[in-house]
């Protein structure tokens, strides 16, 4: 158990001064839902009448409905950044140090999901700050019910990475992820428009934003930042994340094999 | 005691790797494993760490079966990857501290076992520099300091000297069989270069996934250099 511990600080220590080292990487992750804030929702704005839907109860302006989401976009853009690292890791070899620790490897696993959900969580409350700061800003006890939602999203698409890591062999393939993971994820979801208004376009979108797991991670934060409990979007993170995870640890089986090929 | 592979094979898809395996080093021994390009050395490497587990065969490491007591067996053993395994951005104590907190150490205990790692293979100076900084056989060597930490029996070294120049290699050479003469240390030490290998040295000879030979350098070779024994015997550039 102890050992456990030390080794789970010693990872999470070793992501934040890897994070801290890369300045450009944090100020990107604050831009990056920054600039959706502020130039896209101004635009957006207009074109979207918003009606009164759960967690809110008066009308709202586009750019208050759209933070839930973006901080679910920082969780998700940080899990697969962590995926992008864990294969940047494995390509160069520090990933068979921790693999060759005698320590549980699924416990292993879970230090580097939990460190790269923390360190996605810190990304997180900076954005909401300067959001506050812009006049964006939510009930004070908002914050503080935020975090446990923050904490099973940020695992929830941590894990989503992980096993996206066990399965891109090369960093070049990481572009594919871009493509066909991120971006179909964030777009088909309620992160920039609610489901009901997806419906008014399409049924089936609709019902592709329900299925999403990151739709349900990103109402789980909605609510929670309303001081609301969001019982269905808690379920369905947290089979997804069970999944993701299960999926994970049966990548890196090493029954399975660390590498298809070796010399 | 020592290292022991029974029998073992691995295969990727339809491409066997390695073909019943089967050699035992004793404890405190400094045994060679010879092999070309591609003889199976480094999928042996990975079954050995358990970077990859098979059901043909077994293997044990001080003891400990891998399958069945993968922690305890993990526990016996130090690594040397072919490929550098440092944090570049690090300096060399946190590398140490962070490696020594995988295998549970911590606070003063991690502390001394660094600077007494550091001390035997003479880095105890560089302590405070980025590892990017280090050339590359400092570089080596601080894998090699890393890797006694916990204290293992078992060190497993996989072509540590690739990319070094004559030196280092020479340095680095003396440094591991020094620890295995003078700490009892069992050593698997992968290479394809013979001159890393002394005549009281034990050798195992792997070619295309077989095991040609196992025993004393100077049983194997008989009064011949080993290189040429070796070159006969799998054809390839030594």
């Amino acid at each position: 158990m102890r050992a456990g511990l030390i080794a789970l600080w010693a990872i999470l220590l070793r992501e934040a001064l890897r994070f801290v080292r890369q300045r450009s990487r944090f100020i990107a992750a604050l831009i990056r839902p920054l600039v959706w804030l502020i130039v896209f929702a101004a635009g957006f704005r207009a074109a979207l009448g918003l009606s009164i839907t759960p967690p809110y109860q008066t009308y709202i302006t586009y750019e208050i409905y759209i933070v839930p989401g973006l901080c679910g976009m920082i969780l998700l853009f940080n899990g697969m950044q962590s995926s992008l690292s864990l294969v940047y890791d494995r390509e160069m070899g520090s990933m068979r140090l921790l693999l060759t620790s005698p320590l549980p490897r699924w416990w292993l696993l879970f230090c580097r999901l939990l460190a790269s959900t923390t360190i996605s969580i810190l990304q997180v409350y900076t954005f909401l700050a300067v959001a506050a700061i812009y006049g964006i800003d939510m009930p004070w006890h908002g914050y503080i019910y935020a975090f446990p939602a923050l904490i099973v999203g940020g695992l929830m698409l941590g894990a989503l990475g992980l096993a996206l890591s066990s399965a891109i062999r090369q960093l070049e393939n990481f572009a594919g992820v871009m493509n066909f993971v991120i971006f179909p994820m964030f777009f088909l979801s309620s992160a920039l428009y609610p489901l009901w208004k997806m419906a008014e376009s399409s049924a089936l979108l609709r019902d592709i934003c329900a299925l999403n797991p990151f739709t349900h991670a990103v109402e789980l934060i909605r609510f929670a930042l309303y001081g609301q409990f969001n019982a269905a979007a808690l379920a369905w993170t947290v089979l997804a994340g069970i999944v993701f995870l299960g999926l994970a640890l049966w990548g890196y089986d090493p029954s399975r094999g660390m590498k298809r090929k070796a010399g | 005691m020592g290292l022991s592979v029974r029998n073992v094979s691995y295969a990727y898809g339809e491409k066997r790797a390695l073909d019943d395996v089967s050699f035992h080093v004793s404890p405190g021994a400094f045994c060679a494993l010879l092999g070309p390009n591609g003889a199976g050395k480094s999928t042996l490497f990975s079954l050995l760490t358990r970077l990859m587990t098979t059901t043909g065969g077994m293997i044990e490491i001080a003891g400990f079966d891998i399958s069945k007591h993968p922690r305890q067996a993990l526990a016996q053993i130090g690594v040397v990857f072919q490929q550098p395994t440092l944090d570049l951005d690090l300096t060399v104590r946190r590398n140490l501290s962070y490696f020594a907190a995988l295998h549970g150490l911590s606070g003063r205990e991690a502390e001394s076992r660094i600077e007494a790692a550091l001390e035997r293979l003479d880095m105890a100076e560089r302590i405070a520099e980025r590892a990017r900084d280090l050339n590359g056989g400092h570089r080596r060597r601080l894998e090699i300091a890393r890797c006694l930490i916990h204290s293992p029996s078992v060190l497993l070294l996989d072509e540590p000297t690739v990319g070094l120049d004559a030196a280092a290699r020479t340095a680095i050479t003396k440094h591991v069989h020094d620890l295995s003469a003078q700490e009892g240390m069992t050593v698997l030490w992968a290479t394809h270069l013979t001159d890393e290998i002394s005549l009281d040295d034990q050798v195992a000879i792997l070619h295309k996934g077989r095991l040609l030979q196992q025993g004393s350098s100077h049983e194997i070779t008989n009064g011949a250099p080993l290189k040429d024994v070796f070159l006969s015997m799998t054809g390839a550039e030594a």
